[in-house]
Order: structure tokens, then sequence, then C-alpha cells
């Protein structure tokens, strides 16, 4: 087995993980740092629920390699909220009923994070586009597209 | 877990090839949203891996004082699509990257990947054939430049030896100065999805609206993405009109071979084939700066 030592920051915290060669970053995030919130869907790349962001931007956590995260910064769900209290982001899909049966939520929300920090002004057509790397088989969608355009407006 | 039996990382083109020389089985790896998939669905067992990713030598965008546009093969999708020289003198090549999966696929795959792979359904060269683009390709005994059209053997087969890496894909002004484009992607969701059928037309006009130069590229029309050479020579030099239009349409269908997959019939790509060369030609003709009557 050929294992590498790799330091990340995960949610703002170093983490130096020794790593098989053969992980996903998904299966270091769920099962050696038990970051349970990030979801494993269709492992190829399809339905964003093991989405993270990676320096910034959302990447699926299933089709990467987590040697290649040795000196990045990662973001998952679990560093949206603060002292128990969730993010405006996720609040906004609470109050919108973005959320059915919640396993695409992981993922939606750090799509829509990627979205909200990018800085840029969001019409609804860059917001459907932004999250188009994710499927969600419960909401139709449009409580989630809401969701999100609520985020903008509340300035999270 | 990736059934991956040995992995390496190399820190420059030089020592990817070197590794490859000593491990005869290794393949490269840049994105991964190719490899890593076959590999789970087990269509790749075993793999050795070699490691480009994110290799700072092939990565990014350059214009040179010749004019030649230079992208790095481990250059990602999203990169090129946000890159100010691609969206001012290629736009057309943005706007057929951001047709590839969704957000998270575009931040990881690579141009190279999508060519190396050598799949008729790339969504990158319909573009690039239309564009006439280069590839520049490094082996032990130096380096190499190929046109993109004569890389392609058949289905999954390019002209790579194992020991050989693409480094560039590369755009001369005489291909893109000058020109106007489109690409549609058909396939059944609008992302997240692999084409049904992939079309780009590139041309240049006159202010009398005579078409100076004309390429009609598609994916998924024969077993390599493919040039429709006879509608081109048949369209240089005439005028737009829409009869010219419906011309088009169906001198292209005399120079493709589709296949029947699970995706579509070949009459239906036929129909597409058809129909997609007119409405890319008519809106390549708009940006171009062509009137309609």
């Amino acid at each position: 087995m050929m294992t590498k030592k790799i330091t990340m920051r995960v949610n703002g915290r170093e983490v130096v993980v020794e790593v098989d060669i053969r992980e996903s970053l998904l299966e270091v995030l769920r099962g050696r740092l038990n970051l349970k919130g990030v979801k494993k869907g269709c492992s190829v790349g399809e339905c964003g629920a093991c989405t993270v962001l990676i320096n910034g931007e959302p990447i699926d956590s299933c089709i990467y390699l987590a040697v290649w995260t040795d000196g990045k910064e990662i973001r998952t769900i679990e560093g949206e909220e603060t002292g128990g209290k969730l993010s405006k982001l996720q609040q906004a899909f609470v109050d919108e009923g973005a959320v059915q049966c919640g396993f695409c939520t992981p993922g939606f929300i750090m799509s829509a994070r990627a979205l909200l920090d990018s800085g840029k002004k969001l019409t609804r057509q860059d917001i459907i586009k932004g999250l188009s790397g994710n499927m969600c088989r419960c909401t139709g969608y449009q409580n989630i597209i809401r969701a999100v355009e609520r985020a903008i407006e509340d300035k999270v | 877990m990736y059934n991956i039996t040995k992995y390496y990382e190399a820190h420059s083109v030089r020592e990817a090839i070197e590794l490859l020389q000593a491990n005869p089985k290794a393949r490269l790896i840049a994105g991964g949203s190719d490899l890593l998939i076959k590999m789970h669905q087990g269509k790749i067992e075993a793999a050795e891996l070699i490691s480009i990713h994110n290799l700072p030598e092939i990565s990014g965008i350059s214009l040179e004082p010749d004019g030649t546009i230079i992208i790095g093969a481990g250059t990602t999708f999203s990169q090129i699509a946000n890159h100010p020289v691609i969206k001012e003198h290629i736009p057309v090549l943005a706007e057929a990257v951001e047709t590839i999966g969704g957000p998270q696929v575009r931040n990881v795959g690579t141009i190279g990947g999508n060519i190396c792979n050598g799949s008729t359904s790339s969504d990158t060269a319909p573009t690039l054939f239309a564009s006439n683009a280069g590839l520049r390709i490094q082996g032990a005994s130096g380096t190499r430049v190929i046109e993109i059209t004569d890389f392609y053997q058949g289905p999954g087969r390019v002209d790579l030896q194992h020991d050989e890496v693409l480094t560039a894909v590369l755009l001369s002004t005489d291909n893109y100065r000058g020109f106007a484009g489109h690409y549609i992607k058909y396939s059944m969701r609008k992302a997240m999805d692999i084409a049904t059928l992939g079309c780009a037309v590139v041309c240049k006009i006159t202010v009398q609206a005579v078409i100076e130069d004309f390429r009609l590229a598609f994916g998924v029309a024969a077993p390599t993405p493919v040039r429709c050479r006879k509608t081109e020579t048949m369209v240089k030099g005439r005028t737009f009109s829409e009869e010219l239009l419906l011309e088009v349409g169906k001198s292209a269908v005399a120079e493709v071979n589709p296949r029947t997959s699970w995706r579509a019939s070949r009459e239906f790509r036929l129909h597409l084939v058809e129909e997609l060369s007119k409405r890319a030609f008519k809106q390549a003709f708009i940006r171009a700066g062509g009137k309609l009557q």
C-alpha cells in the first residue's frame, strides 16, 4: 500500500493526514476526518452530492484523488455554521423549503457558496448555471434557486 | 477506493516522459474527470498512474507576439471559459467548453484530456477542428507539432506514443482573426450530459456578405470528430442566403457517417447534422457581422 502524508486546510483548520494514494478526497473527508456532511452519491461526478470547495472552486470530491489536495484549502458543509448557528445561506434553504430529503443539500450549498463568494453580480441564469452540476430528485429546483436568490438579497 | 497499483507524481513534462518510459503500463492522469470514472466503472483495471495534475508547465493560456494563442494541455475548461484572451479572440471555444458537464467537472477537466482520450463526443474537438488547431507533443527525442485533424485515428485512438505528452494546443492568427463561430451541442439535458451531436461552424465574411472562409466540423457524426471539406469548398465565395443554408445542410449529411447508439439512432443523428449545420452557420454568420435579408 502506498501512502502519502498531506497537509491541507479543512474549514480553516490545518490537517495533516496520511492518505492511501488510492483514496478519493470524498473517502478521506468522510472516513478519516469524519466529515459526514459530504455525501456520496453517484461516485462518477454526475450528481454533485459530494461537492466541496478546493481553493474556493466547487469540485466533485468523489472523482478527485486525495493526494492532490496537499497544500490546498478545502471547505465542506461543516464549515458553514458558526457556534451551532446556521449560516444565512443555510437558513435561506430552510426558509424557502429548499430541503426535502436533504441528501443533495450539502452539495448544493457548497456550489451556492462558491457563487456567493465569487463577488459577481448574479442573475437567475448565473445561479441556474452555477447549480447545474448538482442534482435534486425531490424539490424540482425552484425552491433551491429561490433560496440562493434570497441569500444574495440578504448579502450573506 | 480506486484500483491504483502504482502512483507517481511528475513535476515536469520531462519527468513525466521518463516515468512513462520506465513504466510501460502507466498512463497519465491530469484532471481525472474521465479516467477516474472509467476506473470506477471497471473499464480500466489495476491502473498505474503518473499524475500531471495541476502541473504549472502545461497550464495556462498565452498570446504570443506573432498572435498565436497557446493553451496549455493541462488548462481546465473553467480557465479557458473565463480567460480574457479566449473571450476576446476565439469566443466560440469558450462557448464550447461551457457546454461540458457542470461547474465541478469544468473546474478539473482539462482540454488535453478532452483531446487525448480520442472520443468523438469531445465538446472541444469540433471547434478545434474548424480552427485548424495545432497540437504540440513532447517526447524523449524532442517536440513535434501536428494538426488536430491528423491526431485522431479512430475511436479512442490518437497519434500519441506511450512516452509522449500533449503539452499545448496552438491557434494561429490565420485561423481565428476575423472569424466568428458558433458551437451547438445537442444533448438530452442542458448540463451534465454527453453530446448526442456537436456542431461547430467558423466563418469569415466580406462587407457584401460573401463567405470568404467557412469551416464546418462535427462531433459524434463519425468514429472521430470530422470536418466537412466538400461542403466548405462549396460555400466559399458564395453570398449568404437561405438557399445556401439548405444546401449546406444537405451537403453536410453526405459527408458524415454517424452510428446508432443507445443515445440516438443514425437517422436521428443525420437529421441533427442537417439541422444543426444550418443553425450554426446562420448564427456564425450573424456573429461575423452578417445581416439576414
